[in-house]
């Protein structure tokens, strides 16, 4: 089998996708994200059938604040967005670019966790809503915790890459993992984008 | 890419087979852990016959009954007939469509040490205060805190981990089938076992992602006082039953189709005709995949959803005999007008398609939903389900055996003890089964342990319990076979004892770690055969001769399988009593060698190493 690719003139255009393994690893972690989103829907709709059961404890109107959220939404989306500009660098074989993107991709998911912590801490401190207060508290904690712990897993996935590759430049074996991740990292992205409407907004707003 | 050096000298046979990443060597070892499950749960059916042949029996306690029932569903769904399909995906599909390995030789072993240690997770649990006994359905409360014992959280942690390596199997194959193929093996010449397995890999990423939650809110509930499933604090015990059916229905289906894609390699061959209707057998197969997702409800229709939903769901139950049926009609006009051979692995395919008739018809019949209120939760549904598993994917799994023993382990199953066990086998499962349908009709309830004398129930019982005690002879005769055949059985030098028809058959035997030493050219369906019949009998090479790039094996599968189910048992001493070391401690070392072992596979990078053309052409010499 010829995973050999020319590289004598530079890398090809698409290096993440150039040779059969990078091409797999394309494909498979497309099918992972295929299983990874019926895995959220089963969270969604537990919480979408759970919201109302708050047994006398805090309902979702009363906890939740717009402003907090926004910004949340804000800093994710941001890293989404230099994640692309990331990927866009590596296509055009600039490394450090793709660097310094990365890191500042890093960076807004460090600051949306940040405040993803302080929003639990909130809750259960003011707000009285604890994981075990009702099922409308366990199925919101565990929605949004699932979120919160992609995006910690994200972010050592892109620290482990960055601090292993930190001299090599993009080669034909690591731009797939760069690749993979980025693509990862939209899919969280994704996901709160949903977990913004549903959970919040929906909540908010009254539907 | 840099050339290592082979690596491969001097290995003991145990370190060798610990990191080994051949899909061959996978497949045994599939093979043997699917086996050794299989037996376990199939002592377990012997037990619960012979406590329920007559009326009032004590030879087991309710407590105990409850566990086998349990254990013998979950182990003969999750961690035997799984691995059994898998072990045969896993050798057979890089051969039919020309690839040297799998996409992901590294994955293929992570999926297969993470469904180990799972299932060694689960088991474990009978040295714990005994194993789960709420049923493989597992439906809450009865699973919850409340009365659920240690046992559930065995169940749940252990599926939960073996889960998660039928998953990243599933989307090897996934990868596999869809960018591995040889050139000229265009999606629509695979072969249908490949097509079979491709979707039920495809379902597996769809429905064992359902279970996954189902199962973490479970855990959440049982072990960290969630409230998802309390009704007290605004939960939903329904819920459960909605997730694991999402799930349930789908598994029957992932189980099915590989049975159904093994038929229809094994019916042409021995009927030395090409499959009937191949174009509608791949189209069946979708319609069946998209519809399992379709009918979950049909498990539920006694919970009290509401007529229009029970109708819906009925209607889409019955839509999957229109597509299951097109199969059976093109397994007979296969086998219609051919060149029958009745030899152990043609009897298992072609009595598999009376016997799976009779199942779907008792199905059809479950998915009328006023009747459905009689038959539910009888033995009349206890049959219909056997007739699928045992009559269908047992039937189905024991003729792949017969028919790729040769090309697996280089010699052949002695025929007159295989006719011995296939006859055993289908009068004994008829004799086990056939009269629970009436035995569910007159109303005995199913996972009960005992039942009253004088209601007619102690013959019929009898009669099931001495056709299982049949059965069971028949697998202790296969266990002989395998022994005898090992040690008198003639070595097969040639490339296809069945002048067969598909591309692993143009394989030397034993088939070298590489499996070809040219891609191959795919000209047809069907290639060997069409090769056989309009060309030399030899497969066209697709390349020239050259080195080939085989990957490392490597021991971080098992390191993470074991990291995994270290994880488990730390997450379960959370419920127990008094653990003898504190569980954190044992949760951070399961965490920290599983992603340590991750993150250590995504550092180092392993190019794996290239044979020598030379030592390609001496084993080529060797083996031909």
């Amino acid at each position: 089998m010829s995973d050999s690719v020319d590289v004598s003139k530079g890398l090809p255009p698409n290096p993440e996708k150039a040779t059969l393994e990078g091409k797999n690893k394309f494909l498979g972690f497309w099918v992972f994200l295929g299983g990874e989103t019926i895995m959220f829907a089963t969270f969604f709709g537990t919480f979408l059938g759970l919201r109302d059961g708050t047994a006398g404890g805090p309902t979702a109107s009363e906890l939740f604040s717009l402003p907090l959220v926004f910004i949340m939404t804000m800093l994710l989306l941001t890293s989404s967005l230099t994640s692309v500009l990331a990927m866009y660098s590596m296509k055009k074989n600039n490394f450090r670019n793709m660097m310094i993107l990365t890191v500042v991709t890093v960076i807004l998911g460090f600051a949306f966790l940040g405040f993803e912590i302080y929003e639990f801490y909130e809750y259960v401190h003011h707000g009285g809503l604890g994981f075990t207060t009702s099922a409308f508290g366990s199925s919101f904690y565990s929605l949004v915790g699932l979120h919160g712990a992609h995006v910690t897993f994200g972010l050592f996935w892109f620290i482990t890459l960055m601090l292993r590759y930190s001299r090599t430049g993009i080669t034909l074996t690591n731009a797939p993992k760069f690749y993979l991740a980025s693509l990862y990292w939209h899919f969280i992205d994704v996901v709160w984008v949903f977990i913004f409407t549903v959970v919040y907004l929906m909540a908010i707003g009254g539907a | 890419m840099a050339t290592a050096t082979a690596t491969n000298t001097n290995k003991s046979v145990l370190w060798d087979w610990l990191t080994t990443v051949d899909h061959k060597k996978l497949s045994v070892l599939y093979l043997i852990a699917g086996a050794l499950f299989f037996l376990k749960a199939g002592a377990m059916a012997i037990f619960m016959r012979i406590q329920l042949m007559s009326p009032e029996n004590t030879f087991l306690s309710g407590q105990t009954f409850n566990e086998f029932v349990t254990m013998h569903g979950t182990i003969m769904l999750f961690l035997a007939v799984t691995p059994l399909i898998f072990a045969f995906m896993n050798f057979v599909i890089p051969l039919q469509i020309g690839a040297r390995d799998v996409a992901f030789p590294f994955v293929n072993a992570l999926g297969f040490w993470i469904f180990f240690f799972g299932g060694l997770l689960v088991s474990v649990s009978w040295f714990f205060g005994g194993a789960p006994d709420a049923g493989w359905t597992a439906y809450v409360p009865l699973s919850g805190g409340e009365y659920g014992d240690l046992g559930l959280d065995f169940y749940v942690l252990g599926l939960q981990v073996s889960g998660l390596g039928t998953l990243v199997s599933a989307i090897n194959f996934i990868v596999t089938i869809i960018n591995m193929r040889a050139p000229g093996m265009t999606m629509m010449r695979l072969p249908l076992f490949c097509w079979t397995s491709l979707i039920t890999s495809i379902l597996i990423v769809f429905a064992f992602t359902p279970l996954a939650a189902g199962l973490a809110l479970l855990m959440l509930d049982r072990i960290f006082g969630g409230q998802f499933f309390n009704p007290g604090s605004g939960g939903n015990p329904v819920l459960w039953q909605h997730i694991f059916w999402i799930f349930g229905h789908p598994e029957v289906y992932i189980l099915v189709l590989p049975a159904f894609g093994i038929i229809s390699e094994v019916i042409p061959a021995f009927s030395k005709k090409r499959l009937f209707g191949y174009t509608a057998m791949v189209f069946a197969t979708l319609i069946i995949a998209f519809l399992s997702f379709m009918v979950w409800v049909h498990h539920m229709f006694t919970v009290g959803i509401g007529p229009i939903t029970n109708s819906v769901f009925a209607i889409a139950t019955m839509a999957i005999g229109v597509p299951t049926g097109i199969k059976i009609f093109n397994w007979l006009f296969t086998m219609w007008g051919g060149k029958l051979i009745f030899n152990t692995a043609m009897l298992c395919a072609s009595s598999f398609v009376p016997t799976f008739v009779l199942g779907g018809v008792t199905g059809v019949m479950l998915a009328m939903v006023p009747v459905d209120y009689l038959y539910h939760d009888t033995y009349f549904v206890v049959a219909h389900f056997h007739y699928i598993v045992v009559g269908g994917i047992a039937l189905g799994l024991l003729a792949g055996t017969f028919y790729w023993y040769p090309k697996m382990f280089g010699h052949m199953l002695n025929e007159k003890l295989g006719q011995l066990m296939f006859w055993m086998f289908y009068v004994g499962f008829h004799m086990t089964f056939f009269i629970q349908h009436i035995l569910g009709l007159i109303g005995m309830p199913r996972r009960v342990f005992t039942y009253l004398d004088g209601q007619g129930m102690g013959t019929m019982n009898l009669v099931s319990s001495i056709g299982a005690f049949m059965m069971g002879a028949a697998m202790v005769v296969l266990l002989i076979n395998v022994v005898y055949s090992a040690y008198t059985s003639k070595r097969i030098t040639v490339r296809d004892p069945w002048d067969a028809r598909t591309l692993e058959w143009a394989t030397t035997t034993p088939v070298p770690e590489y499996n070809f030493a040219q891609t191959p050219q795919v000209r047809s369906l069907d290639p060997w055969f069409y090769e056989k019949v309009h060309g030399d009998g030899t497969m066209k090479p697709a390349e020239p001769m050259d080195e080939i790039h085989m990957p490392n094996g490597s021991i971080l599968p098992f390191c993470i399988g074991l990291g995994l189910f270290v994880w488990g048992f730390g997450m379960i001493m959370m419920q127990m009593e008094n653990p003898l070391i504190p569980e954190w401690i044992v949760i951070g070392a399961g965490v920290i060698v599983t992603f340590g072992s991750m993150m250590l596979h995504s550092i180092h990078e392993d190019h794996g190493y290239h044979i020598p053309l030379d030592k390609i052409k001496k084993t080529e010499k060797e083996v031909s």
